[in-house]
């Protein structure tokens, strides 16, 4: 099963490599892992998107509480929670009737057009990853010149908070 | 003119290194010099309460400070240069980690402006050992260096103990710095557990009282946690039979009859049948490894389990169990003797007289019988008069392979901290810098390494430390010209094809031992085993190589070959 782990991390070198390394040396599966500063600038933030059974997942919040840098850890799939990734994508579009055919799509799908030159816009695009992908399959008739997707991050619905 | 308060003096970064491992009480570091530790050991050269034991490899330096931690139950320091000096020490450091030693090595590292540039003797090495430690430290600022060697040594001895590294720019020794240790270190991130869940442990009594066919299966927790009175008085009060894993040996006594072995591909037929068929499994400060379970589809059908163990990643690992305890083994224990002193419900005896006789009858089976009448000397019957003419009261270490498997099957530890070996790792050339270590921390002490001419040879140059240093170690060499354990592998699963195990052109072990300056002995007969020991062990101040001629084909039984159940044993 899918599950998001957030957890907060001393911010410190090595802190990250020290996740990503547990997770390559025990075989754990990482569908996208995100990591930034928070508020409180000595520690980090990483959200870790993994697949795997009841048991492996259970070994992962262990195996990650025992690193001495994770302060706290919260497996977000247990709660009711907000998850949400963001996009950019580049499109081509040299024709007047590609530009407004990406402006009704962009429109449809909430998103912002934040680039515009002569060929190309840059299209932000922010929500659940399934709405991403829908988006990105809306474009099939565009040449696609890039794509850039932030990974998940979440947070807890509700009075559930991950804090010190 | 009034004169200002006395300003406190700032001392270099090498100086704070030795005023903190004063601080710590550390009375010996095992090392070897090098470019970017050299302002360290000038330090070190400045003083006397600290003293420092020079190896001839840094291998041998980590390995001698976890026999020393492992024989006393403080921690073990080793101090080891840039470079290839800590590349050296990862060995040391992996099997510390995997047997859960307490150990601070500190490593030497290029000045801070040159880390990242392929300096001279640089390497990674905090990204190098980051997979084997418990934690890791670079230093970058001298005011730092207190605080971290603080965190170091409480985050190695604390919870579930490992080995910690601390990674020291030469620049970060030179610069200087007023010196404060502090007295106590407070981590957010690290509250390891020590006291289990009140009602978790009156669950687990009920559970264990209602056994029919209970076992107690515990494990080098107990040693590290010194935990063996508490075990041995709440086996005793139960009247339950008991085993201990490889690591745990010595942690309830061998000769009470309640033992029944050491489990495992190795172990006891008796022990192993008692985990198959067990209704109440009580796993105390134990793993669950692979060598220990065998097919964990087949382990333990029968069982529920309880498990006690200071980390919370141990349980639920290799095995699903049913009353889980975090914390620290003794306590855990105290805790359990004292609710069932104050409980009405006592064990099923009848049950339990009926399980015994079962294990009797297994027992009866006698499986490490050996031909103590061979004409060709018996690995199995040099260990046996080792312990006999010790009175089971030596230290005793040991390499990895088959010597180690009859170390542990017939010297009979009726105490914790007397048998040290690889268990976790099962690194080769741990034997001599172990023993080495342990003759450190008890120099009184008879301190025996049962090995075999493979695994000496990995640290054999350590025989030159022995004698600067004096250590009267018996080193007993079960020499069967084979990588034994890979022969009877190779035998059981190869069709016989001894691929590389045998072992040509050895050396003359007593030439050898004697150009270092130390006591040979040869034995061919087994007749002459018993008064080559008394002779070595006699002599309380020399170092002494019993180089014993065994039999080649001797295998280890009984076996659980990869795949099969407990009770699934190939005995001879």
């Amino acid at each position: 099963m899918r599950h998001i782990i957030s957890l907060l991390l001393e911010n410190e070198a090595g802190a990250l490599s020290r996740v990503s390394g547990l997770f390559s040396a025990r075989g754990y599966n990482i569908e996208s892992l995100t990591v930034a500063p928070t508020d409180d600038p000595s520690l980090s933030r990483m959200t870790i998107v993994t697949n795997g059974s009841e048991e492996i997942i259970e070994q992962i919040t262990k195996q990650l509480n025992k690193l001495i840098d994770v302060v706290r850890l919260i497996d977000l799939t247990l709660h009711r929670h907000i998850e949400r990734e963001m996009m950019m994508v580049k499109i081509k579009v040299a024709e007047a009737a590609q530009r407004e055919e990406a402006k009704r799509l962009t429109d449809i799908f909430r998103g912002n057009i934040v680039d515009v030159s002569q060929d190309t816009y840059v299209v932000e695009l922010t929500g659940h990853g399934s709405k991403l992908d829908s988006f990105l399959e809306a474009l099939r008739d565009f040449s696609v010149m890039e794509v850039v997707r932030s990974g998940v991050m979440g947070i807890a619905r509700g009075e559930v908070a991950l804090h010190l | 003119m009034s004169e200002s308060p006395a300003k406190p003096t700032a001392i270099t970064g090498a100086e704070i290194f030795v005023r903190c491992l004063q601080e710590e009480g550390v009375d010996i570091v095992f090392g070897y010099p090098g470019g970017a530790v050299l302002h360290i050991y000038d330090a070190l050269y400045r003083q006397e309460k600290v003293a420092h034991i020079l190896v001839r490899h840094e291998q041998g330096a980590v390995h001698a400070a976890e026999g020393y931690a492992k024989s006393s139950n403080k921690c073990g320091v080793a101090l080891v240069t840039s470079g290839p000096g800590a590349t050296n020490a990862v060995t040391g450091i992996a099997d510390a980690y995997m047997d859960s030693v307490p150990l601070v090595v500190f490593s030497g590292q290029v000045p801070t402006h040159l880390i990242g540039n392929d300096a001279f003797q640089e390497v990674d090495t905090v990204g190098i050992t980051r997979p084997c430690v418990k934690h890791n430290f670079l230093v970058k600022d001298v005011a730092d260096l207190a605080t971290t060697i603080k965190k170091a040594f409480y985050v190695a001895t604390t919870g579930r103990p490992g080995p910690v590294v601390v990674d020291i720019p030469k620049d970060v020794t030179a610069q200087t710095c007023v010196f404060e240790y502090p007295k106590q270190i407070r981590m957010r991130s690290y509250n390891p557990t020590t006291r289990g869940h009140g009602g978790q442990i009156r669950k687990a009594l009920e559970l264990i009282l209602s056994a029919k066919k209970p076992m107690l299966y515990t494990g080098g927790g107990i040693i590290l946690g010194q935990a063996s009175e508490a075990l041995t008085e709440f086996t005793r009060k139960l009247g339950y039979p008991i085993t201990n894993t490889l690591m745990g040996l010595g942690g309830f006594p061998a000769s009470d009859p309640q033992f029944l072995g050491m489990l495992g591909m190795h172990g006891t037929y008796e022990a192993n049948m008692a985990m198959h068929y067990t209704d109440v499994l009580i796993a105390i400060g134990a793993r669950f490894d692979d060598r220990v379970t065998g097919n964990i589809e087949k382990f333990c059908p029968y069982a529920k389990i309880v498990h006690v163990d200071v980390d919370p990643a141990s349980i639920s690992k290799n095995v699903k169990v049913d009353v889980p305890i975090v914390g620290q083994v003794e306590p855990v224990l105290r805790e359990m003797i004292r609710e069932l002193e104050s409980m009405k419900q006592q064990p099923d005896q009848e049950a339990l007289a009926a399980w015994w006789k079962q294990i009797e009858e297994w027992r009866a089976k006698d499986c490490l019988k050996f031909d103590s009448e061979s004409p060709i000397i018996k690995p199995q019957m040099v260990v046996q008069k080792l312990w006999e003419l010790t009175g089971g009261d030596a230290i005793v270490t040991s390499d990895v392979g088959q010597h180690q498997m009859w170390a542990a099957q017939f010297y009979r530890f009726d105490k914790p901290n007397r048998w040290i070996n690889s268990g976790g790792l099962g690194t080769m050339g741990v034997g001599l810098p172990f023993a080495m270590g342990a003759q450190f921390a008890f120099p009184d002490e008879t301190v025996a390494c049962v090995t075999g001419e493979a695994s000496i040879q990995m640290c054999i140059q350590e025989l030159s430390t022995c004698l600067q240093y004096q250590l009267p170690i018996k080193i007993v060499n079960l020499n069967n010209r084979y990588l034994g354990m890979v022969r009877q592998w190779q035998e059981f699963f190869y069709q016989g094809r001894y691929a590389m195990s045998y072992m040509d052109a050895l050396p003359d072990f007593v030439k050898l031992a004697e150009s270092y300056g130390h006591v040979g002995m040869r034995i061919e007969q087994p007749g002459d085993v018993e008064g080559a020991l008394r002779e070595a062990l006699a002599m309380k101040d020399r170092l002494v190589f019993l180089d014993f001629i065994t039999d080649q084909t001797e295998n280890v039984y009984p076996m659980i070959p990869a795949g099969a159940g407990q009770n699934e044993m190939i005995l001879v």
